[in-house]
């Protein structure tokens, strides 16, 4: 009974992808055709998901294909699902005005990937803010010091595994 | 005169912040000078985490509401909305149109307000004592009519998801009517005030330059970007809400300067009071937001949200696993950006002109910090 509750009270969204991203829906899977990327769409965001290992080889085309032209890292997140470290890239381009979302994951227990800083230098803050808060290190990255956290600060508190009440210095 | 050529070569770090009245907040940075040249900077910051987004996480949804109000505490309703459209998308809401409505109107006055606290500090930070007081005396005013709206000047949590906490008071029509004419004539005085003064213009114009496609390469956003030229809005890109049925402008700069980022802003409020000029013509009767549950528990699914805030682009990244607590919570906070492009900025300037130069970024360390 709950469950059916549930469901009425969330129904299933509607919004799909627009013109933009259907076109660019159809692009992908050529233009990264020698990465095997697996090009799928959740609401209005197409996504396509890599290797950990050639995501800067991916970044850079994306970047620098004319059709795709995404010059514009918006955000890069990532979200612990306990076995395995999802790492997002949303990216939009200022040209042709559609964006799109990369994913790579990384298994929990050696997070390590390169980084992406040679394509967009606005990655910067967020690599480092990523491996301060969930400890996925990215190889090639200038200057991999604490951003948000004090030195010495022990532990990820961005993770799952972290719990709320470990910060005992207040 | 063996020590006259010591001192030549010194390279001398000089420690800025944390507290320190023109950095906005707590920031720190260290500039390492040569001479009253600056060669490098290294920002530091992370004295307001507080881990917001790991506390979403053990939040309901409608108590995250608050959370978003104390990242960029200047301007509480544009966050609001950002993670309110964002849970709104997950659960596939629809929101009455009233309700949309109400909160344009309140997110450009949260505009208008927090570009003229920009307006004021920005003369600060240069020397000009009296604009802040002619600009904190309008935004005074925007204040009050929020405390009249929502019950808060700050904090608000006025926009709920599934519309607005309650509807606008009953003289509502008549306080704006009064409203808009005032803070029209205090910008204009203002910026007659400040804007082509010979000392702002030498304290501004040409310093700080960055060009458009380091600007994109950072990740900055808002007028910040703007004032490189380049016309990116998300109110025009990607039209949310109502924004597609109002007739307003993208002001843009020419060469990226302090000044330029200065005064888009000042041209943007105009715009601003253009849209809710309309937006009020527009505004009819109805309800103000549809029937939710206090527990709410969205589909599984994630959503990635964009909205223009008055420092930039703010994104909001919401992954639920039907529970009812989201599963993560990301926000892009525009701040953030635009604060990492400051070493570009920061190179080769003055000591003296690195004050400016933060200043003209408009950053709100709440957000940058989380």
């Amino acid at each position: 009974m709950v469950e059916r509750r549930r469901r009425e009270q969330a129904p299933q969204a509607q919004v799909t992808l627009d013109e933009k991203g259907r076109i660019l829906e159809g692009l992908l899977p050529e233009a990264l055709r020698e990465y095997e990327p697996e090009v799928t769409s959740s609401f209005d965001m197409v996504e396509a998901a890599v290797k950990p290992e050639i995501v800067p080889a991916v970044c850079s085309t994306l970047k620098d294909n004319p059709d795709l032209a995404f010059d514009f890292l918006l955000c890069l997140c990532v979200v612990d699902y306990e076995e395995e470290m999802q790492v997002v890239y949303h990216l939009y381009s200022t040209v042709k005005k559609h964006k799109m979302a990369l994913k790579a994951s990384v298994p929990t227990e050696a997070p390590t990937m390169p980084s992406v800083m040679s394509v967009w230098s606005g990655a910067d803050w967020y690599e480092r803010e990523a491996h301060d808060l969930f400890g996925v290190a990215f190889e090639g990255h200038p200057n991999m010091t604490p951003l948000l956290l004090y030195e010495g600060f022990e532990g990820y508190p961005g993770r799952k595994s972290y719990d709320f009440n470990d910060y005992t210095e207040w | 005169m063996s020590t006259e050529q010591q001192l030549d070569m010194v390279q001398m770090m000089v420690n800025m912040g944390p507290q320190h009245p023109s950095t906005h907040g707590v920031f720190r940075m260290l500039l390492w000078v040569d001479g009253e040249r600056i060669v490098d900077v290294e920002p530091h910051i992370g004295y307001l985490h507080r881990g917001a987004e790991k506390l979403c996480e053990g939040e309901l949804y409608a108590q995250i509401v608050t959370l978003f109000d104390r990242l960029d505490y200047i301007s509480n309703f544009n966050n609001e909305l950002a993670f309110c459209m964002a849970t709104e998308k997950l659960m596939g809401l629809e929101i009455p149109e009233r309700a949309e409505y109400i909160r344009v109107l309140m997110c450009e006055l949260n505009r208008v307000a927090s570009h003229l606290l920009f307006f004021g500090t920005m003369g600060l930070d240069v020397g000009a004592m009296t604009p802040v007081m002619y600009t904190f005396r309008d935004r005074e005013k925007i204040q009050s009519l929020f405390e009249a709206v929502s019950g808060a000047r700050m904090m608000h949590n006025y926009i709920r998801i599934g519309g607005v906490k309650n509807d606008l008071p009953d003289d509502f029509p008549q306080q704006m009517a009064r409203l808009i004419p005032e803070i029209k004539q205090g910008i204009d005085e203002a910026d007659r005030l400040l804007s082509f003064s010979e000392i702002f213009l030498a304290r501004t114009k040409g310093i700080g330059v960055i060009d458009a496609e380091t600007a994109i390469a950072n990740g900055m956003s808002g007028p910040s970007l703007r004032a490189c030229g380049v016309p990116m809005d998300v109110r025009k890109d990607e039209p949310y809400s109502v924004y597609d049925r109002f007739d307003f402008g993208i002001p843009i700069g020419e060469r990226g300067d302090c000044w330029d980022r200065y005064y888009v802003r000042v041209e943007e409020m105009r715009q601003s009071l253009r849209i809710i000029e309309q937006a009020m013509d527009q505004i009819e009767a109805g309800p103000v937001s549809v029937p939710v549950r206090i527990v709410l528990r969205p589909p599984e699914g994630e959503v990635y949200v964009r909205a223009e805030n008055p420092r930039g682009e703010i994104g909001v990244y919401l992954v639920s696993k039907g529970a009812d607590r989201p599963y993560r919570v990301k926000v892009r906070p525009p701040s953030f950006c635009n604060l990492m492009s400051l070493k570009h900025l920061l190179r080769d300037a003055y000591v003296a002109d690195s004050v400016v130069i933060l200043g003209s970024l408009d950053v709100v360390l709440g957000e940058v910090d989380r």
